[in-house]
């Protein structure tokens, strides 16, 4: 049996397409169904996020079922296959067993090491179980990506650091102000950036909110949202000592902040550090500001600065995640060559000559002078008995083998008569979260 | 005995110093475990090593430089083991080690002489002073070392370098917090070993106070330290101001104890 991944993702489609080829969770069941009707596809699992469309499954005709999944998201969507087909990749086999560990390790990802994809592809592996769409094959290969995706993301530091602009202000202040919890944000102006920031720091457990604008209607109303609390512009100075972290982005042509002002407001708080970052431009923060003692300026270019060495830490991360993936690749597909026929009927048959030979050798080590005809004699006929036992079962094989489903019978047998196969490893056969 | 222990303390606090250098370079939950062990078992040797010395001798071991060091290094790693446990601050290690482990080197090479208790320091408040003097030593220098980091911090805020040893670092918080902590401890100590010296030197040569030179620096290192303590309690003074400070006055502590040593007793 072998495993196939059809899909397209962000590195190969626009958005438009990728809208186009999407799957709606609530509609998921008839795709699957459809998918697993195909012929030579035996499982199958749907795959759809908003950077993504796959489709995993598993066939005993690579070429076939490739071709047979291609032409199936084509008319389901009801776009030309011409017009398609140059935007889908597929893998087969052990490329196909990377690809989706590397997914689901988020290597793949348009931000390598986002969070999410693992849990999009657990929703989705979610329904291919629901819907029985998954058998063992796939039923193991995701549990087995989930493991892997785990163990990346504890071994490497993949996901350890900001690669957003306001995470990395989060960050930043931290490594200043230390904990968060009794700390005050102030925004002065309204941008889109400094409400996002605004939000990350009171995620991060940032005390409470000021906020300021020109127009005190529009100030009083964010203030409302983050249940904070509006100034109005002009006794900014009032009370900026009792911000510990400033986010500034108004539309004013000149300077709003100069370090006279931060001097006194320092002063004024005992010198406990002070924040400020400026999203504003032009500037609404002098750059002079940094040259106080105790206070720290950043703009959105420092920010970027630290989101681009995040992301290049992120990317060396990632090289160590893809040696974790080949040793996981490595065992994985011993496990799924076991699971083919000649092996199986080879190790069933020593497994029986094994215990026919044990039990022969106690019987006649307790039996004195046994003359060496009946020896010769009980060695025929247990290997008689044995032959007789094995044969329906070695024929039934046989000819499963030509059907779809022998992996059902292999993995049974292997369970049931404890044969040797290239799982050691424990099975996590339960979904987190 | 002695000696066994203390080459097996040099030994522990080299490897000690050495991981916790590491820990600068690699990010490592083995190696900052590791380097914490180490450590650990160096102080117990240490710790060991000092009292079969105290035992033998019938007193603490300070009665020469080489005492004197090596006590102080005990105590510097004491603490700092203390404020790991407390703050979880791996880093801080990196900077207080190799201090201690300098002061032991610098105690193994110096002529251990073997000396008569001179009788000017069989006086219960020599000890007394001694004692509080060194643990107050010991906290200055966890203050000395936070002040580096804090420093080293600061710049790389400032000029917006972002790097490695930027993500290593505690926040400027934290070491302003630890930094004040330890000044809490040592300041007062420092107070009691002052007063309770001059007791004794007035037992000794009958003046509370002979201004010599050890007297001299002592008062001087307090001033400095008062005048921190004092300036961060009224008008709030911290970074990179207090961090200057508290360099100086270890600077000054450490003339003190190791440039001074021909006053009233030795």
């Amino acid at each position: 049996m072998n495993i196939i991944v059809v899909g397209l993702s962000h590195k190969t489609a626009t958005v438009e397409l990728r809208e186009k080829v999407a799957f709606s969770p609530n509609l998921i069941e008839k795709p699957l169904r459809d998918l697993v009707a195909l012929d030579d596809i035996v499982e199958g699992v749907i795959v759809s996020t908003c950077n993504r469309v796959e489709i995993y499954a598993t066939t005993r005709d690579i070429a076939g079922g490739i071709a047979r999944i291609k032409r199936f998201l084509a008319d389901h969507h009801r776009i030309s296959l011409e017009t398609l087909e140059p935007h889908l990749y597929s893998h087969h086999s052990e490329a196909a067993i990377r690809h989706v560990f590397r997914v689901a390790s988020s290597l793949d990802s348009m931000v390598v090491g986002e969070p999410q994809i693992l849990g999009q592809i657990k929703t989705s592996y979610g329904y291919a179980a629901e819907y029985k769409s998954s058998g063992i094959i796939l039923n193991r290969f995701l549990h087995k990506a989930f493991s892997v995706a785990k163990r990346v993301r504890t071994e490497t530091r993949i996901a350890s650091s900001a690669v957003s602009v306001a995470f990395a202000a989060v960050e930043l202040a931290k490594k200043i102000l230390g904990d968060l919890s009794d700390k005050t944000v102030m925004l002065i102006g309204a941008g889109e950036m400094c409400e996002l920031a605004a939000k990350h720091f009171l995620n991060s457990g940032a005390r409470g909110v000021m906020v300021t604008n020109r127009t005190f209607e529009r100030a009083e109303r964010l203030a409302a949202d983050f249940g904070g609390e509006a100034v109005p512009f002009d006794e900014l100075f009032q009370h900026l000592h009792r911000a510990d972290i400033v986010l500034s982005s108004t539309g004013a042509p000149h300077c709003i902040i100069g370090p006279k002002d931060v001097e006194e407001v320092v002063k004024r708080r005992r010198f406990k550090p002070m924040f400020f970052i400026d999203i504003a431009v032009p500037r609404d923060i002098d750059t002079k500001v940094d040259d106080v003692e105790n206070a720290y300026l950043f703009t959105v270019d420092d920010l970027q600065e630290i989101v681009q060495a995040n992301l290049a830490q992120r990317n060396r991360e990632a090289e160590k995640a893809e040696e974790i993936i080949d040793q996981e690749i490595g065992q994985f597909y011993k496990w799924l060559s076991s699971l083919e026929v000649t092996p199986t009927i080879v190790a069933l048959r020593s497994r029986f000559d094994e215990i026919r030979r044990a039990e022969l050798e106690k019987t006649m080590a307790g039996w004195k002078d046994l003359p060496p005809e009946a020896e010769k004699r009980l060695e025929a006929l247990t290997m008689a008995i044995t032959n007789k036992l094995l044969h329906a079962p070695t024929a039934a094989l046989k000819r499963a083998g030509q059907g779809g489903r022998i992996d059902l019978y292999v993995d049974a047998l292997r369970q049931l008569f404890d044969l040797q196969t290239g799982h050691q490893e424990d099975d996590e056969l339960e979904l987190e979260e | 005995m002695t000696h066994l222990f203390f080459y097996l303390t040099l030994v522990l606090y080299g490897c000690a110093t050495t991981a916790y250098l590491a820990c600068l370079f690699r990010t490592s939950d083995w190696l900052t475990r590791w380097a914490s062990r180490l450590l650990a078992a160096g102080c117990i040797s240490h710790g060991l090593s000092t009292i079969h010395l105290a035992s033998q001798a019938g007193h603490l071991p300070l009665t020469n430089m080489q005492e004197s060091l090596s006590f102080f290094s005990l105590l510097i790693v004491a603490t700092f083991l203390l404020f790991e446990r407390r703050y979880k601050v791996t880093t801080l290690g990196s900077f207080v080690t190799p201090v201690a482990l300098v002061m032991l080197i610098l105690a193994s090479a110096l002529h251990g002489e073997v000396r008569q208790l001179p009788p000017i320091l069989q006086s219960n408040w020599f000890w007394f002073h001694a004692l509080l003097a060194f643990i107050s030593y010991a906290a200055f220098a966890i203050a000395f070392g936070v002040a580096v980091m804090y420093l080293i911090q600061r710049h790389f805020l400032k000029a917006k370098h972002f790097g490695g040893l930027f993500q290593k670092l505690p926040s400027l918080e934290t070491l302003d917090e630890i930094s004040y902590r330890s000044l809490a401890v040592g300041f007062p100590l420092l107070t009691f070993a002052i007063i309770s010296g001059a007791i004794w030197s007035e037992q000794a040569v009958g003046s509370y106070w002979v201004w010599d030179p050890k007297q001299t620096w002592s008062l001087i290192t307090w001033f400095i330290y008062a005048a921190l303590l004092h300036g961060r309690l009224t008008i709030g003074w911290r970074g990179k101001r207090a961090a200057i400070l508290s360099i100086i006055g270890f600077i000054v502590l450490l003339i003190t104890f190791l440039g001074m040593k021909h006053s009233i007793t030795w």
